[in-house]
């Protein structure tokens, strides 16, 4: 399926049939002098200027197409149960998709600016609330692979960030996650994007700020302080424009690549929701009155792992059904936010009462949002 | 005769940048050792902070990133 919708896959084609074109007419163009220069630059990522507008145009076809499908294959009525739910699915699959390869492929671009060491060093140099709030901003871009997060804290830690920085950067790295703001801008628009981001950042920073107001230093495991670490330089190595590019390339292969299934499963729940759960069951449940759908919502979400762009086909079918703003928030960064495995990776570092602190203090924000949003909203 | 390290807990990033680092390392010709480190003592013995990363000879070349086969020739070319 992903093979059919994913622009990287479709048209990776053109640029080969072009670049061959450009150096076989016929004999009656001189040759070109490197005939392999061309043929690189469009390997490397050239043939993303011929994909980009085709991807905006395939997006923008793709309602009437699922519509047309639903109603002439299918022979479904999209109004009734069963059709609603082939609609959303048939139109969603292949929407969440390109643009989480769209979005993908511009923040790994952006991130082959920005690296961990570079944002440790930052961090290094500044103490109190500036500290955290610039942690905050920084979780939000910095690239890292979750399974770093322990050799990460204790860096951030030894070369002299405060604890507090440190927390407020892991809590806003999960939290505010880069991917899920932008599909969220793509999906719901800036105003919904803006309020997550917002807050994403106020519970980073916070958190982050009374953890350190606690002076949590002796609930760290005590090897994490001992243990001889010799704080490195960023890197050495430089990379050119198409190096970047390729990059960004490689993250869209890597990521779509493994996420698809779970987007597919978030996709199908979502459909599940949007053509069976009837609006005044919603509405009694996750609806505004229900004051305690948020701190429900929360727990439902802790144990469930989905990435950002799995949860995104859920929250939008619950909105549409009449889901209260906050509560479909609350859910999404718990789900997002707060994940099992990460929380017994950290455990390798802190004692169980700091574990328990964090786990705490950004559920409480959590809560927080819900109950903010569905009240002034 | 260099002694390139791959620290990373074993995750298929790391794996990829020791693929690519053990071609780089033959096209140039090296007589090298190739070892993974995967414990987080040994991994933070070494400075580093985000994985993949690859240390040659005790130094960190590569942290956080997999750079493409030709950058990692670049990089291996100086320590013959």
């Amino acid at each position: 399926m992903t093979h059919k919708t994913a622009p990287t896959e479709n048209h990776e084609t053109i640029p080969i049939q072009f670049g061959q074109g450009a150096c076989c007419c016929g004999g009656a163009c001189k040759p070109a002098r490197n005939p392999r220069a061309g043929f690189t630059f469009w390997k490397k990522g050239g043939w993303l200027i011929l994909a980009l507008p085709l991807w905006f145009l395939v997006y923008h076809l793709l309602l009437p197409f699922a519509n047309l499908l639903t109603i002439r294959v299918f022979r479904l009525d999209p109004t009734s149960h069963l059709g609603g739910a082939v609609a959303f699915f048939l139109y969603d699959s292949p929407k969440v998709l390109m643009l989480l390869a769209l979005v993908v492929l511009g923040v790994t671009f952006v991130q082959t600016f920005v690296s961990p060491e570079r944002t440790r060093d930052i961090l290094a140099r500044r103490a109190g609330a500036w500290g955290n709030l610039l942690a905050s901003l920084l979780g939000i871009i910095t690239p890292f692979c979750s399974c770093s997060a322990v050799p990460l804290f204790i860096g951030f830690v030894r070369v002299g960030v405060p604890l507090g920085a440190t927390f407020s950067f892991l809590v806003s790295a999960p939290m505010v996650n880069e991917v899920a703001l932008f599909m969220l801008l793509g999906l719901f628009g800036w105003k919904i994007a803006g309020i997550y981001a917002l807050t994403g950042v106020s519970i980073a920073f916070l958190s982050g700020w009374v953890l350190g107001k606690l002076k949590m230093e002796r609930h760290l495991e005590s090897w994490v302080l001992e243990m001889p670490f010799n704080a490195q330089a960023a890197q050495d190595y430089r990379m050119s424009f198409s190096d970047r590019v390729e990059a960004a390339v490689q993250g869209v292969r890597e990521i779509v690549g493994k996420v698809w299934p779970y987007i597919l499963v978030g996709i199908a729940v979502g459909a599940f929701i949007h053509g069976y759960v009837p609006e005044s069951l919603m509405a009694r449940f996750m609806g505004k009155g229900a004051w305690w759908s948020v701190p429900l919502s929360v727990l439902i979400g802790v144990p469930l792992y989905s990435n950002a762009a799995g949860v995104m086909p859920i929250v939008q079918a619950l909105l549409g059904k009449g889901a209260a703003l906050g509560t479909a928030l609350a859910f999404m960064m718990a789900v997002i936010g707060l994940s099992l495995p990460e929380t017994i990776i950290l455990r390798k570092v802190l004692k169980p009462t700091l574990i328990a602190v964090f786990i705490g203090v950004v559920a409480t924000g959590i809560l927080i949002v819900g109950y903010l949003f569905n009240f002034i909203l | 005769m260099p002694v390139i390290e791959i620290c990373g807990p074993g995750c298929t990033r790391c794996k990829m940048l020791a693929e690519r680092a053990d071609a780089a390392a033959k096209g140039l010709g090296l007589d090298y050792t190739l070892v993974k480190v995967t414990t987080m003592p040994e991994i933070m013995a070494r400075g580093v902070m985000s994985t993949p990363a690859m240390v040659v000879d005790g130094v960190v070349k590569v942290q956080g990133q997999i750079p493409s086969v030709e950058a990692l020739t670049g990089l291996l070319a100086g320590t013959k």
